[in-house]
């Protein structure tokens, strides 16, 4: 945790509430270029709070984000997606009625010099790219929802990285995937990492996540229990920090962190 | 490339399997739905003309009835825009109200004072000034839907009494006219026609699209290497589409002008009155024209455009649009804006029509419109729609209509059939949806 690189990511003492509930409260994380941060803790935990005010989908009531050390300003996802942060939402947001390319060029189409939408080309370079992801996948034409789980959630992943995402963030990935198509995504995020990708991983199983993770964020009640390298502690001393919110001897204790008398 | 060929040979291995009818309709890519509506439409059609004694298929009917429908078929096209991001517009009707008083007071009491009796430039500053007011009553509509999240219905049904009330209080209720002469060639009519030669070149250059658009397609998709349409089937699709244009001109091209009309004219032009009387065609009605346009630049929009796509992807899932970073609040005011300005064309339409504005122009069209837009296949759950089969949809009400007058049902009977009829329609498209799935 000493490292003297910049962060890609370092969100400090972000805060957000609605109608005087403290979903997020002081919570801190960081990232790193080529690292894979998995945020765990319980249903409503605030994990997936917390990343969507990184993806732009809430607005903060207090903190800041820095992208590669600068603070940067972050009200939609627009301006997200301009800082290169790309996210996988748990719910797969996919357009259910529009086919795999309409959904990957979503807000961002290509065009043709008359303006107008230019879908051979984007079928050519959806045909590209999910043949890198998902070699089987074949229905271009379809709508997404006649889809599979897994075939969406390719769909999903493809649209985050067309785009040349340098931060990717995942909400429970693997939530609605067999376990085939899990060791996909796997396969997938170590693919990515080596590219020099930061990836948030949000999940509340550990075990989904623990083998791909570098290091651990933990959140309860809104609040940072604390942050740990993966090969430092078990899975054990994590489930203490998910469920106790007890802080293991080499873990880094962050503000909601049991206080032991 | 090597996965391409491999869904040519998959392809292939289930086209061996299926039976000619469904390769057909693989081949050719025809909206088998679609299909499904021109054939009830064949068969009202039949029905009255063999209960009307053989009167409903004639150039004649055929004719009013293209007229009669455009309107109505011109507001659908936005309708479908509308519920396709499940919303509603409830105020159609009462907006073709307002703008057309509007306009019959611009063009029948202040323009002439202004510009002088019958000025050439009457018709386009009132048809200007209606699309405007049109597209500002429909951006307010869709301001306080999106920005205030007032429901589109509630904001509609409150527009329907305000711009009804408001198309009262301009004159206080008094009709106006009449309307400007060239104003009125918007309505049709023997004058508001474009005539047999121009009709046959309207209908070559319609044939000259289409094939240009198939041929384009085909080139497109072997730039890329995607799989083709057969050769056949392309060959198919342009001697359809082309038969059903020069088909529709000939009916129109052989309806003539009513005889004490052609002999006002002949006799204005000192052209000699032939024994069997003139035969002078009426071709292609303006107001229909007028609609065709109106469909083609609806469906541009809605396939070829970005708008039209954040349309459907707002319709399919509207938070999935809001995270990939569309401007849905914006999206949703202009789509009310462009209902607007199609509702300016339909009072435009029908103003000059009847050659007047009245304070009861489009009352109930609200209905009809949706009506149409539902038939013709649009979904009210969202996201599914096509502009196509909403006008195929607004020319089957239409059927139905003028069909029931000419056999001579009475009015009553006439609004339980329609009524009927669009349940029973509805019904059979969740049958037919469930099944495709």
């Amino acid at each position: 945790m000493t490292e003297t690189r910049t962060p890609l990511v370092e969100m400090k003492n972000i805060s957000i509430s609605f109608g005087g509930i403290h979903a997020v409260d002081n919570a801190s994380v960081d990232l790193y270029p080529g690292e894979v941060v998995a945020l765990l803790g319980h249903n409503g935990a605030g994990k997936s709070t917390l990343i969507k005010i990184l993806s732009g989908a809430y607005k903060r009531d207090g903190g800041e984000i820095l992208i590669n050390g600068e603070p940067a300003e972050i009200n939609n996802p627009r301006d997200a997606k301009k800082y290169g942060i790309e996210t996988i939402y748990q719910t797969l947001a996919v357009a259910d009625n529009v086919d795999a390319a309409a959904n990957l060029y979503l807000g961002r189409e290509l065009r043709t010099p008359w303006g107008t939408l230019d879908d051979v080309a984007m079928e050519a370079k959806a045909r590209e790219v999910m043949g890198r992801l998902n070699p089987n996948f074949q229905r271009f034409k379809e709508p997404v929802k006649a889809l599979s789980g897994g075939q969406r959630q390719s769909v999903a992943i493809a649209r985050a990285i067309l785009f040349d995402a340098r931060i990717l963030i995942m909400d429970e990935p693997t939530a609605a995937l067999g376990p085939q198509e899990t060791a996909q995504v796997g396969e997938l995020i170590k693919q990515l990492k080596k590219e020099g990708i930061g990836i948030f991983l949000i999940s509340h199983d550990i075990h989904d996540v623990f083998d791909l993770a570098d290091r651990v964020s933990v959140m309860k009640n809104g609040q940072v229990v604390g942050h740990a390298r993966t090969e430092d502690v078990t899975k054990d001393e994590v489930l203490g920090m998910i469920i106790l919110g007890k802080v293991p001897p080499k873990a880094i204790p962050g503000p909601g962190a049991m206080q032991v008398a | 490339m090597a996965d391409i060929t491999n869904t040519a040979h998959a392809n292939r291995a289930r086209a061996a399997s299926e039976n000619p009818v469904k390769r057909f309709f693989r081949a050719t890519e025809i909206d088998t739905r679609l299909l499904g509506m021109v054939g009830a439409m064949l068969i009202i059609w039949i029905g009255f003309n063999i209960m009307s004694g053989g009167l409903f298929l004639t150039p004649r009917n055929l004719w009013n009835l293209s007229v009669q429908t455009a309107s109505v078929a011109v507001m659908a096209t936005g309708m479908v825009l509308v519920i396709v991001t499940r919303n509603i517009d409830l105020s159609v009707g009462s907006i073709l109200g307002f703008v057309g008083m509007i306009m019959g007071v611009l063009q029948a009491e202040l323009l002439p004072q202004l510009l002088g009796f019958n000025h050439p430039a009457t018709w386009i500053v009132t048809l200007l000034a209606g699309l405007l007011l049109g597209a500002a009553i429909g951006a307010l509509h869709g301001t306080i839907i999106a920005f205030l999240n007032v429901p589109s219905f509630i904001v509609t049904l409150g527009g329907l009494l305000v711009w009804r009330g408001a198309t009262w209080f301009v004159t206080s209720g008094r009709t106006v006219a009449p309307m400007d002469a060239t104003f009125r060639l918007m309505g049709g009519g023997t004058e508001g026609s474009i005539g047999f030669t121009a009709s046959w070149i309207v209908g070559l250059i319609a044939c000259v699209a289409i094939v240009a658009t198939i041929i384009n397609s085909r080139k497109q998709r072997k730039r890329f290497g995607f799989p083709q349409r057969p050769m056949w089937a392309e060959y198919f699709l342009a001697a359809v589409g082309c038969a059903l244009v020069l088909g529709a001109v000939a009916i129109v091209n052989s309806y003539p002008w009513p005889v004490a009309i052609a002999r006002r004219y002949a006799d204005a032009n000192g052209i000699e009155w032939p024994e069997g009387g003139l035969f002078i065609a009426h071709g292609i009605a303006i107001p229909v024209l007028i609609a065709i346009v109106v469909g083609i630049i609806m469906s541009f929009i809605s396939t070829r455009l970005r708008f039209g796509r954040y349309v459907f992807a707002i319709g399919g899932n509207p938070e999935a649009a809001e995270l990939a970073g569309i401007k849905t609040r914006w999206v949703t005011v202009k789509i009310f804006a462009l209902m607007g300005m199609l509702c300016a064309v339909a009072a435009a339409i029908s103003t000059a029509r009847l050659n007047a504005a009245t304070n009861a122009q489009g009352e109930l069209d609200e209905l009809y419109t949706i009506a149409a837009a539902v038939i013709g296949g649009t979904s009210l759950s969202g996201g599914m729609g096509t502009i196509a089969g909403a006008m195929l949809g607004a020319l089957v009400m239409q059927s139905l209509q003028s069909g029931m007058v000419l056999v001579g049902i009475d009015t009553p009977f006439q609004r339980i059939v329609v009524g009927v009829v669009l349940v029973v329609a509805v019904w059979l498209d969740t049958i037919y949806r469930a099944r495709a799935k």
